[in-house]
């Protein structure tokens, strides 16, 4: 026990108990108290699933008291495009930590600008979304699906968007050529917080969209 | 647990290929492929394909495939598969409770709604 | 024995630092110990706020009929000595004792993220500040500090008191988990070498395990306040009966943060008297390993028990059943732990200094508040106490007679270690003494008014009751009370007058913060001890016939010690803008510009913080 003190390891400038970097078991402590941030978020969406008292509904027609006409209003085939580039986003950012970690700057480079080119197209499909939607008649108080629906995917989405940030931030850090393999670990921490916005997408999709 | 510094990074270096990866992105786009299938079967346009009725397998099937995915991405994408069982530990033992939240929230709230309120 | 080795990879860093004095130097502070001391400091003031609260709360109820306070003053009053009191002053006061104390008893130099240790407190103290400016406003939150829906909604509650409340608690929930990260990561890669997890000392594990549970509590009330803030802010119905919602959702996402959310109050406190017990009865602490085991299996259980605080909102048999049974197998680890603190002491050499004294005050008080726990975990016998006085009595029996007694016991044993100056030991015993009656005398008879049918939450109550006697006692009490922390202020101030010339280890401690100077110097440890079994300090002492030499005073060149830093700082009040533009945005239904300004301000922040050197 007393031996092994004195062994740093090399490309670790802080030994630390368990030999494991501080900072990425900080981000997955974060990714662990998050899981129970989204699991309330989908709770209360599951809970008021069905006990809207108007509609637009999400799988069923509507007509109002006045007589208009609400169709089904999610857009499967769109958000099935979104599901995917995000899924996509997750094998490239992936790819470029494997590049990072290797030194090769190149797919880096590229494979992060992937990843946040998918990340852009999905926050704009979820803005295309919402708008559509507001425009259909579901505005945040219009119901209870509206107002869970919103918080849901809002906040999922607002967390793609801190990702997209995240990543932009160090695709330009990239650039410049300052993520040599020694840092990869500042990609990596992104990626683990990207792929675990993906995973929770995972779940809201067949959830939110597919489950009737 | 506590083998100071020791161990430390060579789990660092097992990564997967980027074949492993394209292999399980693969796998990832396949699951989400049959997911929309299975609501197309179901609900959509080619529902009552089957002479059965498939509703009721529904619901567990869409959840066994996204559990699937979830997994796969965990495992290999966020490199659960080979880093340290700590990490495992640190994301698994939250998920647990959540899901028995999740669970339980929605079994209380339902025999409110359907008993209590309803008085 | 605790040999030591150089710390290798350290001594190379250049970096010569003398101890640095001025008010800047606290604001960019990243020192573990000072920024223990703010926590201390800051909530303290917030305990003694809470205390006049609740002093004048118990004026009211002195006497029948009582027109001391209007009834919507007295609303306010005790919604913020219950939210003061639990956010922050238990908490953080809790909080000071994991910044003090966890890098000191793990031998370890400072935490592992030591800015975000700086802004966790920021954020906590400007949190404090946006609760607390409701009085400015004379809106106070008068909701109670459950918040439960639809007293919350904007038909009931129309003006900012709620709002107050809502966005406070959100920024101090921030602060919570970005403390909570920190210390999870502390206390698993900062240990010296050779202290694996079971040879921890047992306020590092209690203190471990709270953070677990803020990691897993917290992000439930955030989603709760989110909805909440949904509701009042844009229209939302998730807690409004009329458009579909239910405000028993709110009750389950409260109690589910809020049940964890005790052991996050008292588990510290069990820490601290598992560190004060063996010291002062000259033997380890018995059943260590039970100890750990029963901490994390309440911390487990307490995730599943949390609707017994909803047994009067009928939830059929089942749940009723499942609530209740699991409620009272908690009675199970919790009684471990107490045969195990009274194990320690049997047969102990037994030493009545002050801490020892708030030590065994704290068993024998909460004992009295876990009983009457088990009593209302039978949903029958709950029904009946549900919002009376005796249900006021356990929580306080288990939170004053818990946590604050631990936390007290907690603040005379590790006062010389923090600030070098002994606390006077008669001064000690009176604040014990006066503590002990004054709370039984307050909070006893709350049991029987309680059971005779007193509802609490209600400002005053009719002649002829049979009340008012007790009443009387109770609020004689709390003077008595309040008069213990004045002996403990003036405690405090006497020996300010003094020379600071606490000795290095006064009581004779098991581990490792009594191996330093006291106060310790800046870097903690000129070499990281090495570690060779539990109670690390008595490890080195044993077999000694003369005392170990007091530790000198080392000019710790060399030693690498994180930079100052503004940026924790500017990120808080970031984040606090964030809110309060959120408040604005809320009640004017306008000025989206100042949220996206305050965004821009927390980007800005994060960004120079993200950018700077961590040194």
């Amino acid at each position: 026990m007393t031996a092994v003190a004195h062994d740093v390891p090399h490309g670790l400038e802080h030994a630390t108990s368990t030999g494991l970097d501080s900072r990425k078991l900080a981000i997955w402590t974060f990714i662990g108290s998050e899981c129970m941030f989204f699991a309330s978020l989908i709770s209360n969406y599951l809970v008021h699933k069905g006990r809207s008292l108007v509609g637009p509904f999400p799988h069923e027609p509507w007509t109002s008291p006045s007589g208009e006409h609400f169709k089904p209003i999610l857009e499967i085939p769109l958000v099935t495009l979104g599901t995917a580039l995000l899924l996509f986003s997750s094998l490239f950012v992936v790819l470029a930590l494997s590049g990072a970690q290797r030194g090769s700057r190149k797919a880096l480079v590229g494979w992060l600008a992937a990843t946040i080119a998918c990340g852009i197209f999905f926050v704009g499909m979820q803005v295309y979304e919402f708008t559509h939607f507001v425009r259909e008649g579901l505005k945040l108080s219009t119901n209870l699906f509206g107002a869970s629906f919103y918080t849901l995917t809002g906040f999922h989405g607002t967390h793609v968007t801190i990702g997209v940030i995240w990543l932009i931030t160090l695709w330009i850090l990239a650039l410049r050529g300052k993520i040599p393999p020694s840092k990869s670990l500042n990609l990596e921490m992104a990626a683990l917080y990207w792929h675990f916005v993906d995973v929770v997408w995972i779940i809201i999709f067949p959830v939110v969209y597919l489950i009737k | 647990m506590d083998a100071h510094a020791s161990t430390a990074d060579h789990t660092d270096h097992s990564h997967p290929t980027a074949g492993v990866y394209a292999k399980v992105g693969l796998i990832l786009f396949v699951l989400t492929a049959l997911e929309v299938g299975l609501y197309e079967i179901t609900y959509g346009e080619h529902a009552g394909a089957f002479s059965v009725d498939i509703r009721p397998f529904f619901v567990p099937m869409l959840l066994l495939l996204s559990a699937a995915k979830f997994a796969l991405v965990a495992m290999f994408y966020m490199h659960l598969k080979q880093d340290s069982k700590l990490f495992t530990g640190v994301f698994v033992f939250p998920l647990t409770i959540a899901a028995v939240i999740i669970f339980g929230l929605m079994i209380l709230m339902a025999y409110h709604m359907s008993y209590a309120r309803s008085g | 024995m605790a040999t030591r080795v150089l710390d290798q990879q350290r001594v190379h860093a250049p970096a010569a630092h003398g101890e640095k004095t001025g008010v800047l130097s606290w604001l960019t502070t990243v020192d573990h110990k000072r920024i223990g001391i703010l926590y201390g400091a800051t909530a303290f003031f917030f305990f003694l706020m809470g205390g006049v609260e609740a002093l004048l709360l118990r004026i009211q109820l002195g006497a029948p009929n009582n027109t001391f306070l209007s009834a919507e003053r007295y609303n306010e009053l005790f919604t913020m000595h219950g939210t003061t009191m639990i956010f922050l002053a238990i908490m953080p006061l809790s909080a000071m004792f994991f910044n003090y104390m966890i890098p000191l008893l793990i031998g370890a130099r400072d935490v592992a993220f030591p800015r975000l240790n700086a802004f966790s407190y920021w954020v906590f103290l400007l949190g404090g500040l946006f609760l607390n400016v409701s009085w400015l406003f004379g809106a106070a939150p008068d909701q109670g500090w459950f918040g439960y829906a639809n007293l919350t909604s904007k038909q009931f509650s129309p003006g900012p008191n709620v709002d107050f409340w809502m966005l406070g608690l959100q920024i101090l929930g921030i602060a919570s988990l970005a403390a909570a990260v920190n210390f999870f990561v502390t206390v698993i890669n900062l240990r010296a070498p050779g202290m694996n997890l079971m040879r921890m000392p047992m306020f590092v594990w209690m203190s471990f395990i709270t953070q677990v549970l803020l990691l897993l509590a917290f992000p439930v009330i955030t989603v709760a306040l989110i909805l909440l803030m949904f509701d009042r802010f844009f229209g939302t119905h998730f807690f409004v009966p009329s458009g579909g919602g239910d405000p028993i959702l709110w009750q389950h996402l409260f109690w589910i943060f809020g049940h964890p959310e005790v052991y996050i109050l008292i588990l510290p406190a069990f820490g601290i008297i598992s560190e004060v017990l063996p010291v002062f009865s000259r033997k380890p602490l018995f059943g260590y390993a039970a100890m750990v085991f029963s901490g994390v299996f309440i911390a487990f259980l307490g995730f599943g028990v949390w609707s017994h605080h909803m047994f009067s909102t009928g939830m059929g048999p089942i749940a009723d059943t499942f609530f209740a049974l699991t409620t009272m197998l908690i009675a199970v680890p919790t009684g471990v732990k107490i045969f195990n603190w009274i194990g320690t002491m049997w047969g102990g050499s037994l030493q009545f200094r002050t801490p020892m004294y708030f030590a065994v005050g704290f068993i024998a008080m909460f004992i009295i508040g876990g009983l009457s726990g088990v009593m209302h975990a039978s949903p029958p016998a709950d029904l009946q106490q549900t919002d009376t006085y005796f249900v006021v009595a356990h929580f306080h029996y288990v939170l004053f007679g818990g946590s604050i007694f631990g936390l007290t016991a907690g603040a005379y044993y590790w006062w010389p270690k923090m600030f070098g100056r002994m606390l006077d030991e008669r001064l000690g015993k009176l604040h014990f003494w006066l503590m002990l009656i004054g709370f039984n005398l307050t909070f006893f008879p709350m049991h029987f008014v309680g059971l005779n049918g007193m509802p609490r939450r209600v400002y005053t109550y009719p002649e002829g009751l049979g009340f008012e006697t007790l009443n009387q006692i109770e609020t004689a009490g709390s003077f008595v009370l309040g008069l213990a922390f004045v002996v403990f202020l003036y405690n405090i101030f006497q020996s300010w007058r003094k020379p600071a010339n606490a000795p290095a280890d006064p009581w004779n401690g098991a581990t490792l913060e009594w191996s330093i100077p006291s106060p310790p110097q800046e870097f903690n440890f000129p070499e990281i001890p090495v570690v060779h079994g539990r109670d690390a300090h008595w490890e080195a002492k044993r077999g000694r016939t003369t005392p170990l030499p007091e530790p000198a005073r080392v000019s710790g060149a060399g030693i690498h010690l994180p930079n100052p830093s503004y940026w924790p700082l500017i990120t808080a009040i970031g984040l606090t803008a964030v809110f309060t533009a959120l408040m604005v945005l809320g009640h004017t239904g306008s000025h989206v510009w100042a949220v996206v300004a305050a965004v821009l301000l927390l980007f800005f922040g994060v960004f120079r913080w993200a950018f700077e050197p961590a040194g």
